[in-house]
């Protein structure tokens, strides 16, 4: 293994190691550090630039999560700069974005000082879509991270159905040509809604609870199981709502060794026979 | 004084333009003739000595990037020709290649000959369909009067593929340009890798502009010398400048480095009662008279805080309203965002809002105060050129105002 080296992180020195981020770095030496695209398990987008940090020699800010650390970087997170910049990328997603189901988002917002309504303008609208029945798509939230076209791409699934599309304000995350996720090439393993940060791709039950003002994390137990379906193993978490003993949704945990959080549609979405057993026509109808 | 056009890359501009005959007999193909000769290593000693840097804006030492590609591991290498010229205001690029499209070709064939390139791509604008079509019909006369053969690695004939954009700024930007060329939306990718190390399919890249390469076959053929008879110490050779806007003559002109703005102006027959310029495009800034004595050289435009960027001029008398000007560059900053990252994505239309609402006389007062915070922000968090550069002109605006230099 390659020897590790220092960085300097606020005048102070750190220990790195090559192939690390400076976030790796950051996180380490346990500096706050606001981050948005940034997923454990995907490829760094760098595209939200809420964990920019100042570089010596690199006239605009780096994003850290992207960057890999190299001996004596010297790194700066504390200064107006950085801070500015990083308000700034909150306020900006704030002024156009639907953000009731990304409390992530708010709680790191507030963090930074950012102020809601700094600019007014033109929201950014995409519109609801409700094509099918496993998940739902609200793009009035989406902040465009790139997580959901990467655990649809190379990083997770292979599938390749989402993209994004458009220019500018107007971009958007599509399935192929704004095609309903069914007519896409979409298989349906909701590794996207996984990883979205803001919920605007949403569990069409959890979305049916939300609306009708059910769902309620407190009241839900977590079971674990390991599903059934083929012999790979995948831990199941299945989040019960214990006043009714109903799913309401299947998760697996992201540090599991086989599924790093990841399922396919059958582990995720394939639940309803269990409530179903003595129904098997209905089990085939779905979630 | 009145400052002279001196025709150096334009001086076969007019009637033969595009005749290879002509070309050869007016000493052309004599420099790719002479780099074979004295070999890669010598030829890109040639061009870092002429102190040649690169003519699309960001002005990087044209030597530097060669050497770096021709000592690179990696035996698959390539050349990209940068003609993907979007800047407003800039045309000097497709004149560049009306007037001589043989001396930019002969450009090219030297950086891959020198760069050992497997390959070349000419990636030209969209809306440039008949310079794709001269390019591609001057290609097939070299191909086929055999100076394409020998020029790739090994001895093996150069292969030159020509790809027409789809219309987007931002594939200008050498990232974003490679990810077109490979099929991808066109987006900038993070620097570094630099495209020496990690370029065109992430082999070692050489992309140059139009103008840098049409200057190589005379440093080549002539030496080094000849880029630094003209110019300045620190910016050696001819610029080509796109002059339009309120002048008489709007054109292409090249003048040396070192060339007074106010002189420059003069020969484009304007300068005399002029609000301002916006140097450099819409990446640019607002130059006011103040300043027209400027020097039109690297060091001259650092000095005043300005940039040459792709040598656009854009002259506006003071008849104009120069926030209507500020939210015309608002809004085509807001429609060329690729919307990659959130600064430029959502700043570029924050920032044509309100711009468009102090061209229209309806701002609430705070826009001023908000745009500047904005630029800072796009400035320093955005991922490419475009949005750090996309509120430059605005912030320009903005000191010019409160200096009280805008005529209405």
């Amino acid at each position: 293994m390659a020897e590790g080296f220092t960085i300097l992180i606020d005048g102070k020195r750190a220990e790195a190691r090559p192939g690390e981020t400076i976030l790796d770095v950051l996180r380490r030496e346990q500096v706050e550090t606001p981050t948005l695209c940034n997923h454990q398990h995907l490829t760094p987008a760098k595209t939200c630039r809420a964990c920019v940090v100042e570089l010596k020699g690199s006239r605009p800010l780096v994003a850290s999560c992207e960057r890999k650390a190299e001996p004596d970087m010297e790194v700066r997170t504390d200064s107006e700069r950085v801070q500015n910049a990083r308000r700034g990328v909150f306020e900006l997603l704030l002024s156009q974005n639907d953000v009731s189901t990304a409390p992530g988002l708010v709680s790191q917002a507030e963090q930074l000082g950012a102020v809601p309504d700094r600019y007014r303008g033109q929201k950014y609208e995409r519109g609801f879509f409700d094509d099918n029945k496993l998940y739902v798509r609200d793009f009035d939230k989406c902040i465009l991270c790139y997580r959901c076209v990467e655990a649809c791409g190379p990083d997770v699934q292979n599938t390749f159905a989402l993209t994004v599309a458009g220019r500018g304000f107007t971009a958007g995350i599509s399935a192929g040509f704004d095609e309903t996720l069914v007519d896409s090439a979409c298989v349906f393993c909701g590794n996207c809604v996984e990883v979205c940060p803001t919920g605007a791709l949403m569990d069409r039950r959890e979305h049916t609870l939300r609306a009708q003002g059910r769902y309620d994390e407190s009241q839900q137990d977590v079971v674990q199981t390991t599903c059934s379906y083929c012999g790979v193993g995948c831990q199941l978490d299945l989040h019960v709502d214990r006043r009714r003993n109903e799913i309401v949704k299947v998760t697996s945990p992201d540090q599991h060794p086989i599924t790093l959080g990841f399922l396919c549609v059958k582990g995720r979405y394939g639940y309803s026979f269990l409530e179903a057993e003595d129904k098997p026509e209905e089990a085939v109808k779905g979630a | 004084m009145t400052a002279m056009h001196e025709a150096v890359l334009l001086r076969r501009r007019g009637a033969k333009a595009g005749d290879l005959k002509s070309y050869i007999g007016s000493g052309g193909l004599a420099a790719l003739k002479k780099a074979r000769a004295i070999g890669p290593e010598e030829t890109v000693r040639i061009l870092t000595d002429s102190g040649l840097v690169g003519r699309g804006g960001a002005a990087f030492p044209a030597g530097r990037k060669w050497e770096s590609v021709r000592t690179a591991k990696d035996p698959i290498r390539y050349v990209v020709l940068n003609t993907d010229e979007s800047e407003p205001g800039t045309f000097k690029d497709r004149v560049m290649i009306e007037s001589d499209p043989f001396m930019v070709l002969e450009g090219l064939l030297i950086a891959c000959y020198a760069v050992s390139a497997t390959r070349a791509y000419i990636y030209v604008r969209g809306e440039y369909r008949h310079v794709a079509e001269l390019l591609a019909k001057s290609l097939r006369e070299l191909q086929q009067a055999g100076h394409l053969e020998a020029v790739g690695p090994n001895g093996a004939a150069l292969e030159v593929e020509i790809r027409r954009g789809g219309g987007a700024y931002i594939c200008g930007e050498e990232t974003a340009l490679f990810r077109s060329i490979e099929g991808y939306r066109g987006e900038p990718m993070a620097k570094p890798p630099f495209p020496t190390v990690a370029g065109l399919f992430r082999k070692p890249t050489v992309v140059n502009n139009v103008e840098t390469l049409a200057n190589v076959p005379d440093i080549i053929a002539f030496g080094a010398k000849a880029l630094r008879s003209r110019g300045t110490e620190r910016s050696p050779g001819t610029k080509l400048f796109s002059v339009s806007g309120s002048v008489d003559r709007p054109d292409t002109y090249e003048v040396p480095f070192g060339t007074r703005l106010s002189d420059l102006l003069e020969l484009a027959g304007g300068g005399k009662d002029l609000q301002a310029v916006l140097m450099g495009g819409a990446a640019g800034t607002f130059v006011f008279p103040k300043d027209f004595d400027l020097s039109l050289s690297y060091e001259g435009v650092a000095e005043r805080h300005t940039t040459l960027g792709s040598g656009a001029v854009i002259a506006f008398d003071r008849e104009t309203n120069l926030w209507q000007v500020a939210e015309r560059l608002g809004r085509f900053f807001a429609h060329e965002s690729c919307g990659q990252c959130v600064p430029c994505r959502v700043g570029t239309r924050r920032q044509h809002e309100m711009l468009q609402a102090l061209a229209e006389g309806h701002g609430r007062g705070d826009e001023r105060g908000l745009l500047t915070r904005l630029s800072q922000v796009m400035t320093d968090a955005s991922i490419c050129g475009l949005g750090q550069t996309a509120a430059t002109a605005v912030r320009s605006l903005l000191e010019a105002e409160s200096a009280g230099l805008l005529a209405n």
